[in-house]
This record gives C-alpha cells, sequence and structure tokens, in this order.
C-alpha cells in the first residue's frame, strides 16, 4: 500500500486546497497522470501522480485546505494490486487408492521426472478474516485485500459485509489537458489569488535575498545570425508552427546547463544537488497580476518546434489558471524574458531552491564591431544570477560565453 | 521511593539475608569487591564472609558448589557475572541441578537460585554480550526469570528461593542503572504470570527483560499515530504464561515478538510456534519477530545498536504490518 501526499508544488506552499477528484476508488493510474486538482495560493494546479497503482481510498475529501505532505490517497501498486480473483472451482481430487496398511507404498518415491509445476495464484486470506467472513457470510472472492501483499484481513471483510454491492465499474477518468481548460472547479470556496500570490511571491522572494548570495553577469549577445536564421525558417513554416525567438533563447540555456552543471540544479540542506534533467522554468506574468514560472520539461532534448508547442501551450494555461504539479516543482533553472517590456537589462532573482536565473531583455539594434567592421545587430543583454554558493563567477562566465556561442549557431539547436 | 534496578537487587538480596539464616551469596569478586555491577555492594560488611562469600575462578565448581550446598538444606544464591561465563557451568547446571529431582525419584530438591547478567548495549563485546537465557528456557527441571521492572527485580527473588527447584534470574545489563519509584514497602512477586505492561487493541508486543523499555517506548510512538500496541512482558521465560500471550492475541489478532536472542531456535520461536497452536484463526496477520542480527554482539557502538532489536524498529514493523499508516 503505498501513500499519496499532498505535494509541494514549490519552495513557497505550505497549504493546498483538493478542489478535485479526478480519479476514485478503484480506478487504474499510471505514473504522470492527473488525479487531483489542488489550489494553492498561486494558481490551480493538475496533480499528478508518480507512482503506478490503483487507487484504493480517498482521504481528503474535496474543498479540504491541508498542509504539504499530508496524505490524501491510498494506493496499491504494482507489486501488491493484488485482487481477489474468483478461481476456477479445481475439479475433485480423485479418491485415494485404498492402500492396505501393510502393502509398500504405491507408486514407490522415486525422484519426480517432471518438474512441480507453479502452484495456482490464490488469493492471501488471513485466518481470522476467513472465520469472519464464515460469520457473516461474505463471499471472500468480492473482497478486496488492502493487507500485506493483498491479503484479505478481517477489516476487508468487515467492510465488504457493510458495503452495498458494487457498482458496475466506470473507466478511470484520464483528463487529458489540452483543449479548452477545464471548467471552473467546484465546490471549494473562492481564493483570492492576487492577495494571496503577492504573499507568496513575497516570502519566496525574500527567502531568496536572504538566503541565496546572488551574483550578477551580463553580456551582449549578437542576435543577427538567430533572427536572420528564424526569418528564414519561419518562412519555411506554416503559421501555425512558427517559432518565437524566445524558444531559441530557452533551447539555448537548456544546452549551456548542461555543459555548466553548476547552474542546474538546486540548493537543499546546505549542499548543491545538480540535476541530470534540464526543466526550464519559464517566467510568465499573469494578466490579473503576479507571476508564475512552470517547466518546460526537458527543454535540452526537445527540438525547436516541441518547445515552441510547449511553451504556447504553457502560456494558454498559467493566463487559464491550470498547471500540473509537475511543471510547477521542478523546474532546474528559470529563464525571465522582460523584453516585451522594454527593458534591456534584467538581473532577476533566483527560485529557490534553485541555484540560477538566467534573464534576457529586448532586441535591440546596436552598433557592433565585428572584424574591424562596424555596424548594425540585433543585439540582447544577456544576464545570470548565480547563488554564489553553488557556483563562483569564473563558471557563471562560462555559462554565459557559452550561451552566446550557442547562440550563434541557431541552425544546431 | 526512587531507587535504581540495581539498588532493587540488593535489597532484594539483603532482605533474603535477614529473613532467613539459611541464605547466602556466593560469586566472583561478590564479597570485598561488591560485585562485578556493585549490587552487593556493602553485604560482606554488614553479613559477614560467611553469608558473602567470594569464590575462585570456576563457574562449574562454585556453581556445583551451590547445589551441594542447597541438596543439604540451605538457600544459596550464587552470582555468576554473565550468561556467557555460566556456559562453564553448564554441566551442574543442566545436567544436575536440572536433573537431580528426577534422577533421585523426587527425593531431593534443588533449592538453588543463579543470578546472571544477560544482554548487550553496554559496548562489552561478543563474551559479555550474548543473550542465551532461551537456551536455558529450553531445559525443564529449571525455572528462568527475566525481571525487567524494578518491582520485579526487588520482588522475584524471595519468591525465587522459596521455590524448591533450581531458578535461574536473568538481569539485563542496560537495567541496572535503571531508576524509577517503588513503593517503600514492595513485596515478593509471584513469578508464574506474565503482565499486561500497557493494554492496546490493534497488535501484540511480546517482550521480555532489555527490550520491554524499547517496546513501551515503541507503543508510545504508535500511539501517537493511531496504532494501539498491547505490550506483554513475559516475565518468565519458563514456564510461558502461554495463557496470557494466547488471550493478548486474541484481543489484538497481531503479534509481534520483541527478543533481544538470535532468531533461529529462540523462544521468540518457540512464542511464535505456541500462538499458532493457540490462536491460528484469530491471527489476522502472520506473526513477526524482531531479534537480534545472527552475529556475535559487536563491540562498535553503531554496530551493537545496529545489531540489536531497537524502538524505531518496532515501530517501523508495527506500521508495516497495520499498512504504512495506521
Amino acid at each position: 500500500m503505498a501513500d499519496f501526499l499532498m505535494p509541494s508544488l514549490g519552495a513557497d506552499m505550505e497549504v493546498g486546497t483538493v478542489l478535485q477528484w479526478l480519479v476514485k476508488p478503484g480506478d487504474v493510474v499510471k505514473r504522470g497522470d492527473i488525479v487531483a486538482v489542488v489550489d494553492t495560493e498561486k494558481a490551480t494546479i493538475e496533480v499528478e501522480i508518480f507512482l503506478a497503482g490503483v487507487i484504493q481510498k480517498i482521504v481528503v475529501p474535496e474543498g479540504e485546505k491541508v498542509p504539504v505532505g499530508t496524505l490524501l490517497a491510498l494506493l496499491t501498486t504494482d507489486g501488491e494490486a493484488v485482487t481477489a480473483v474468483p478461481e476456477a472451482k479445481p475439479k475433485p481430487a480423485a479418491p485415494a487408492p485404498v492402500v492396505s496398511p501393510l502393502a509398500p507404498p504405491t507408486p514407490p518415491l522415486v525422484a519426480r521426472p517432471t518438474p512441480i509445476p507453479a502452484p495456482p495464484h490464490r488469493p492471501r486470506i488471513s485466518p481470522l478474516a476467513m472465520r469472519v467472513a464464515m460469520d457473516l457470510k461474505v463471499d471472500l472472492a468480492t473482497v478486496q485485500g488492502t493487507g500485506p501483499e493483498g491479503a484479505i484481513t478481517k477489516a476487508d471483510v468487515e467492510r465488504a459485509a457493510k458495503a452495498p454491492p458494487p457498482p458496475a465499474p466506470e473507466p478511470a477518468v484520464a483528463a487529458p489537458i489540452a483543449g479548452p481548460a477545464p471548467t471552473a472547479p467546484p465546490k471549494a470556496a473562492p481564493i483570492d489569488h492576487r492577495a494571496a500570490m503577492r504573499k507568496v511571491i513575497a516570502a519566496a522572494m525574500a527567502r531568496s535575498k536572504r538566503e541565496i548570495p546572488h551574483y550578477y553577469l551580463g553580456t551582449h549577445i549578437d542576435m543577427s545570425n538567430a533572427t536572420g536564421w528564424l526569418q528564414v525558417e519561419n518562412l519555411k513554416r506554416p503559421v501555425t508552427d512558427r517559432l518565437l525567438y524566445s524558444v531559441l533563447l530557452l533551447k539555448a540555456v537548456a544546452l549551456a546547463a548542461r555543459q555548466i552543471p553548476e547552474m542546474n540544479g538546486f540548493w537543499i540542506d546546505g549542499a548543491f544537488k545538480p540535476s541530470e534533467a534540464v526543466h526550464v522554468g519559464v517566467a510568465i506574468s499573469l494578466r490579473q497580476g503576479g507571476l508564475i514560472a512552470p517547466a518546460i520539461h526537458d527543454v535540452d532534448k526537445k527540438g525547436l518546434g516541441e518547445i515552441m508547442v510547449s511553451l504556447r501551450d504553457l502560456v494558454k494555461r498559467v493566463r487559464a489558471g491550470v498547471l500540473r504539479s509537475s511543471e510547477i516543482a521542478d523546474a532546474t533553472i528559470t529563464v525571465t524574458s522582460l523584453g516585451e517590456q522594454g527593458v534591456e537589462t534584467v538581473f532577476g532573482v533566483i527560485y529557490p531552491p534553485q541555484v540560477a536565473l538566467v534573464g534576457f531583455g529586448k532586441i535591440v539594434e546596436r552598433p557592433w564591431a565585428s572584424g574591424g567592421m562596424v555596424g548594425a545587430r540585433p543585439v540582447v543583454m544577456a544576464s545570470l544570477s548565480g547563488d554564489h554558493r553553488a557556483s563562483d563567477g569564473h563558471r557563471g562566465g562560462l555559462f554565459v560565453a557559452t550561451l552566446e556561442r550557442l547562440l550563434q549557431e541557431p541552425e544546431k539547436l | 521511593m526512587k531507587i535504581t534496578y540495581r539498588e532493587a537487587i540488593r535489597q532484594a538480596i539483603r532482605d533474603a539475608l535477614i529473613r532467613d539464616q539459611r541464605v547466602f551469596l556466593m560469586g566472583e569478586d561478590v564479597g570485598a569487591y561488591g560485585g562485578c555491577f556493585a549490587v552487593s555492594k556493602g553485604l560482606l560488611e554488614e553479613f559477614g564472609p560467611d553469608r558473602i562469600r567470594d569464590t575462585p575462578l570456576s563457574e562449574s565448581a562454585f556453581v556445583g558448589a551451590g547445589i551441594g550446598a542447597a541438596m543439604n538444606g540451605m538457600r544459596p544464591i550464587v552470582e555468576i557475572m554473565t550468561v556467557n561465563f555460566s556456559l562453564l557451568a553448564l554441566d551442574q547446571i543442566v545436567n544436575n541441578a536440572a536433573t537431580i529431582l528426577h534422577m533421585s525419584g523426587g527425593q531431593f530438591n534443588i533449592p538453588l537460585v543463579i543470578r546472571m547478567t544477560t544482554g548487550a548495549g553496554r559496548q562489552l563485546a561478543a563474551q559479555h554480550s550474548h543473550s542465551l537465557e532461551g537456551w536455558y528456557a529450553h531445559i525443564p527441571g529449571i525455572k528462568v526469570l527475566a525481571p525487567a521492572t524494578l518491582e520485579d527485580a526487588r520482588g522475584m527473588l524471595w519468591t525465587a528461593l522459596e521455590d524448591p527447584d533450581p531458578v535461574l534470574i536473568f538481569e539485563h545489563g542496560t537495567l541496572y542503572n535503571m531508576q524509577g519509584e517503588i513503593a517503600a514497602d514492595a513485596v515478593p512477586v509471584e513469578i508464574s504470570k506474565a503482565a499486561v505492561r500497557r493494554a492496546g487493541t490493534d497488535v501484540s508486543l511480546i517482550t521480555y527483560g532489555g527490550t520491554l523499555g524499547k517496546t513501551m517506548l515503541a507503543a508510545e510512538h504508535l500511539a501517537a499515530s493511531g496504532v494501539e500496541a498491547e505490550v506483554v512482558d513475559l516475565r518468565t521465560l519458563r514456564p510461558l504464561d502461554t495463557t496470557t500471550i494466547l488471550d493478548s492475541v486474541m484481543r489484538t489478532h497481531r503479534a509481534v515478538i520483541i527478543d533481544e536472542g538470535w532468531r533461529s531456535g529462540s523462544i521468540s520461536a518457540e512464542i511464535s510456534a505456541r500462538i499458532m497452536e493457540g490462536a491460528f484463526y484469530e491471527l489476522d496477520l502472520p506473526v513477526e519477530r524482531i531479534c537480534s542480527a545472527e552475529v556475535p554482539i559487536p563491540y562498535a557502538k553503531q554496530l551493537e545498536d545496529a545489531a540489536l532489536p531497537q524502538a524505531a524498529t518496532i515501530v517501523a514493523t508495527v506500521t508495516r504490518m497495520m499498512g504504512g499508516h495506521g
């Protein structure tokens, strides 16, 4: 039996409200399935489950607000998911041959010529459960065991005796996320997101500035190759598939993070824990104010087109206020881009427990000297806010230089 | 009255020496030195060398002398430093003390009491740390006691001395410094019954001696997560009070046996078997056992701790049995 707990959807989350369950007892879930909708103070999050198994019991009802780590539901995992499968009735054994007490035993005891077949699987039932089932006249074949390795215990039998006959099983709710966002969450009282979000951003950022010794590096990057390549590339693509230049930035950041691993991971319990995967958090401002930085997963392994699809989907869902738990909780490095707002430079605040944040300003045309010539080039200011506990300016500088180099060859991104 | 386990035993010995002139104490260093664990400190001064007798380093000889004294009408208390050393007197204990009543056709009782320390937890390494009381519990003809509380430490000795047959008392080495309140007029206790030290409904934790404290602690922890464990203190390993054990299991339907002895062929195996024989249809889960790792008990503290049953092991085992969450 495994526990499904209220996840921590970001360093700033302490409590969450279960708005909606998308599964019910008996549903089969696999890793990555969305099982519940949870409201944090920042957003409505679709919570995924990372265990495969069968939901046994919902512990926290819809509408209830509970701290991170609270048991939300119980499930039996694959290894133990054993339901009492009614067995085919064994044929009555052939009557044993009657042997006179003095006759030699027949057949003689010799080595068995054939291997013994494995006994058929039979449900585990505790002796007490068996006795109670007899008393309560419960058919054990209909009882779902919750004991060790799916064993049927007394409690299971008593539960089955009380329960009404089980309803016909419905298909498991698989809530696809594409398309219009699910309608407003039911039951739970509305939360004043604006004030609450300000509060959690305040807490996270205060923590960041209090705990993280930031250092800041910046460099101007010539974007003529990138914008030039993008223009040509976009002409080849149908309008719906065209790429934003920020996709190039995200991919370049992800590849640079893979090369300079000190920028990619978490500072936890006084030590840097680098991350194998590169999940890039994208700071997205919300219409009603506030900011959220969900992650696009495995950006370093995705093609530009895939990143674009993810980004578009993410922005849409952020604005609709529906995010998945894994996107909220597991960014390994964050990118903030304030180009739209018209600033040239941003030195951001690291989102703890991450250790780096990359900022991009707007692309501006500037006089740029290259190969002894001065010309007008599109230039963007890239900045790195680094956690000095996890890395030094030297590695940070290498990271920025790598970023610059990667952006000079956009066709390879 | 606040006293230590050590002091409770000393009071019991002193009380016995005063009550009955036939009682005397003998063993290695029990006199001038005051006992290896300072249990008999001061008794030599009070009672003199006839009653508090230092013996040579020869377990076989002084246990044999104890048997002879008991046959001839005395009431000897023989102290053996540790259960490991008692193996040197195994012939006297098993072949003589335990059998003479039978071999003599009921003519000779052996009213002998042997006290010894047992158990680990004090970094005394393998030759001073083993828990072999389960072996003695195998032998017909002797009684085996394991006082785990101050009342039992104070009260079991007199009851044992009154018994016409040999009684072995196992004092767990970690208990000597245990301190607590005890009635000033604490009295002899009966030695034929196990005790329910904590009532509970969800699981029976069956233990004795040095692991009772850890088990009680584990039960408190479990209670915090909603699991009410019943703690049964065996007190006497031979004869086992099967009735109390089975009554408890019939209430809780689950049992864990905590035994500092090694699992194979242990007293915990015997208890488990008796539960099967007497309460199979009451069991809702298989009986579990928490025993010492099957190694000579290590000297290094971390290794010693790891080898022994601990409160955390008990909590984890019960939590797993209860499905991971009470």
